[in-house]
């Protein structure tokens, strides 16, 4: 974990009520694809958990849904403004088990962490598919980057106006993989569960204390006792879970 | 140079800055940010003597100026406390820690005290009261001075290092609890933990918390914390440690001038890793701003 000034490079709208943010800064600390940063805001008393959408040696991309005041008073920030983020938190996903065909399922900005995945699951010679849901075209973000990949990725929307009408699960029974990526809201990651149909990772989120493993405001149950979905999270193997019923 | 230093029943203490207990983890999460051997000491997350997994979730909800929290006392228990965290520990940090106990009996606090006083890594045992007590209807044994006296008396008989004892927030009276935990042979006070609140989600209507409360803590609780410390340094001779609301060198200058021998830092661990380092680091400008010398000429200089 590193806590460092981050400038912002970029933060414009990427779909409707979605900003993406570009920060400039130290990405040492950063090792894994799914691992997210946690961002202080002027004026509010707990950080801002996102996912890393993509990095380099000394940028992070961020794509980040407007849910509620804190995010509101993010999309605000110029260019140039300094924020104190902590990064390289969380385990991210684990590449060396996907095997040669892995499916990546994203739901909303779930999406966003998988496209860093998607790059580096492609780097390392594997041909990756993507499955993305949204709600309705407006809302579709990322997906021309994933076109542009040259990955075979897959849209759906929940009205029909862009791609197939429908949910990530009926997308996925289209194609053949040998294992999962997955990250959404939680209602998805267990409806791709209950489809799936090969071992998997699943990207979980939690109100957050901390970030970084400090006060046990994170934690859940899973087959190998409780653990912190900031620090041993927020991504799990579909065999340690315990859905919550 | 200014002298930071500060003794705690014959422990002498490089500066009163101690991380608080349930937001410092076993210390080594900060260890990437800073050496955390600079601290005055920190205590361990609350211990119990069975693992606990702790309240359902959300465990955390934020407000306007400060958190709420209920995490329910998640921990290993004290077996795996003694053997796999205080070792792990031990490659880190040479200082002596303080060990936060709880427990939903008096036996059970007794029983975790005793163990924690076989460990050279522990300076001072820290009795949390504001557990609920599960023998008597859940009240917390700090909300009435008889009890938080029998667990103080309890656990002061089954170890042999100093026992403080950390006070709850949400009482009427606390003057009569610390002289009570005196009494019964406490060797400091730990003043205090975080106030009972509450938060609804106006879309649902109900309570954002799972266990609908949870403990506020806040820079905006300093002068109320410090309130209690003030009070408190009038009735008892043990020294009180400060806390609820301590984020700044100013607000430690404050709080020790109210009484308080040293400081503890809390949620502020959480917002800000590397607020300890900072408040050890501005101490003595700070200081120096103010004509002091020797941190330990300014505890209750405010009586
Ligand atoms: C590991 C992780 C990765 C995430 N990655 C992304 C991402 O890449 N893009 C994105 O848009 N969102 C992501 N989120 C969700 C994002 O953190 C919340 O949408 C955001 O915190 C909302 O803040 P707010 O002030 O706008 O909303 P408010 O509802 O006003 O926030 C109030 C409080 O609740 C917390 N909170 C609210 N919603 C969530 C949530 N879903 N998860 C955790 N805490 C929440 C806030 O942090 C804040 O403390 C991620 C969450 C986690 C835990
Ligand atoms: C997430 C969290 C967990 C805590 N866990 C414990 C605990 O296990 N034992 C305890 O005595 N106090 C616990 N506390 C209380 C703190 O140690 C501290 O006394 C309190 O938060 C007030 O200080 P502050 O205002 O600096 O946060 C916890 C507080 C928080 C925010
Ligand atoms: S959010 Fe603090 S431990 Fe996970």
């Amino acid at each position: 974990m590193i806590q460092g000034l981050y400038r912002i490079r970029e933060n414009i709208p990427a779909a409707q009520g979605v900003y993406k943010m570009v920060l400039e800064g130290d990405t040492s600390a950063i090792c894994a694809p799914g691992q997210f940063v946690n961002i202080r805001l002027d004026g509010f008393y707990t950080r801002r958990p996102i996912s890393v959408c993509d990095y380099d040696s000394e940028s992070i991309t961020l794509m980040y849904k407007l849910a509620g005041e804190g995010t509101q008073y993010m999309s605000r920030l110029g260019r140039g403004c300094e924020l104190d983020v902590l990064t390289g938190l969380g385990n991210g996903f684990d590449t060396s088990k996907s095997g040669p065909r892995p499916l990546l399922v994203g739901g909303g900005v779930g999406s966003a962490p998988l496209y860093g995945l998607c790059r580096a699951l492609l780097s390392q010679g594997k041909r990756p598919a993507a499955v993305m849901g949204f709600k309705r075209a407006g809302e579709a973000m990322l997906t021309e980057e994933f076109f542009a990949l040259g990955t075979e990725a897959y849209v759906t929307t929940e009205d029909g106006s862009m791609g197939e009408k429908g949910f990530v699960t009926d997308a996925m029974k289209a194609v053949e993989y040998t294992y999962l990526y997955v990250c959404g809201p939680s209602a998805m990651l267990r409806a791709v569960d209950a489809v799936a149909l090969t071992d998997g990772q699943f990207s979980f989120e939690a109100r957050m204390g901390c970030g970084f493993g400090a006060c046990m405001s994170c934690s859940c149950k899973t087959r190998f006792g409780s653990k912190r979905i900031c620090k041993d999270g927020p991504v799990f193997e579909r065999k340690e879970i315990l859905w919550q019923t | 140079m200014a002298n930071l230093k500060v003794t705690l029943s014959g422990w002498e203490l490089d500066n009163p800055v101690i991380a608080s207990s349930g937001t410092y983890g076993y210390g080594l999460l900060f260890t990437d940010i800073y050496d955390v051997n600079i601290l005055g000491s920190f205590s361990l997350k609350g211990t119990t003597y069975e693992p606990r997994f702790g309240n359902p979730q959300p465990r955390s909800a934020e407000c306007e100026y400060g958190v709420l929290s209920s995490i329910g006392l998640q921990n290993p228990g004290i077996d795996a406390v003694m053997s796999e965290e205080l070792p792990k520990l031990r490659r880190h940090y040479r200082k002596r820690v303080f060990a936060n106990v709880c427990g939903s009996s008096v036996e059970e606090y007794a029983c975790v005290a005793s163990r924690f006083d076989e460990s050279e890594q522990v300076g001072i045992i820290e009795v949390n009261l504001s557990c609920p007590n599960v023998k008597e209807g859940g009240m917390n044994f700090g909300s009435d001075p008889a009890m938080a006296a029998r667990v103080t008396g309890e656990v002061k008989k089954a170890v042999s290092k100093p026992v403080y004892v950390k006070l709850s927030s949400g009482v009427t009276d606390i003057v009569s609890i610390a002289v009570a935990c005196e009494q019964a042979g406490a060797d400091g006070l730990c003043m205090v933990n975080t106030m009972p609140g509450i938060r609804i989600d106006l879309r649902t209507r109900k309570p954002v918390l799972g266990t609908k409360t949870g403990g506020y803590s806040s820079p905006a609780m300093l002068p109320i914390s410090e309130r209690m410390v003030f009070q408190a340094y009038e009735a008892v001779s043990v020294p009180i440690i400060g806390m609820c609301g301590v984020s700044t060198a100013r607000d430690v200058l404050e709080m020790m001038m109210a009484g308080a021998s040293a400081v503890q830092i809390g949620s502020a661990n959480l917002l800000n890793p590397r607020i300890c380092k900072e408040i050890i680091d501005a101490l003595p400008a700070e200081m120096e701003e103010y004509g002091i010398n020797s941190l330990s000429e300014i505890i209750g200089s405010a009586h």
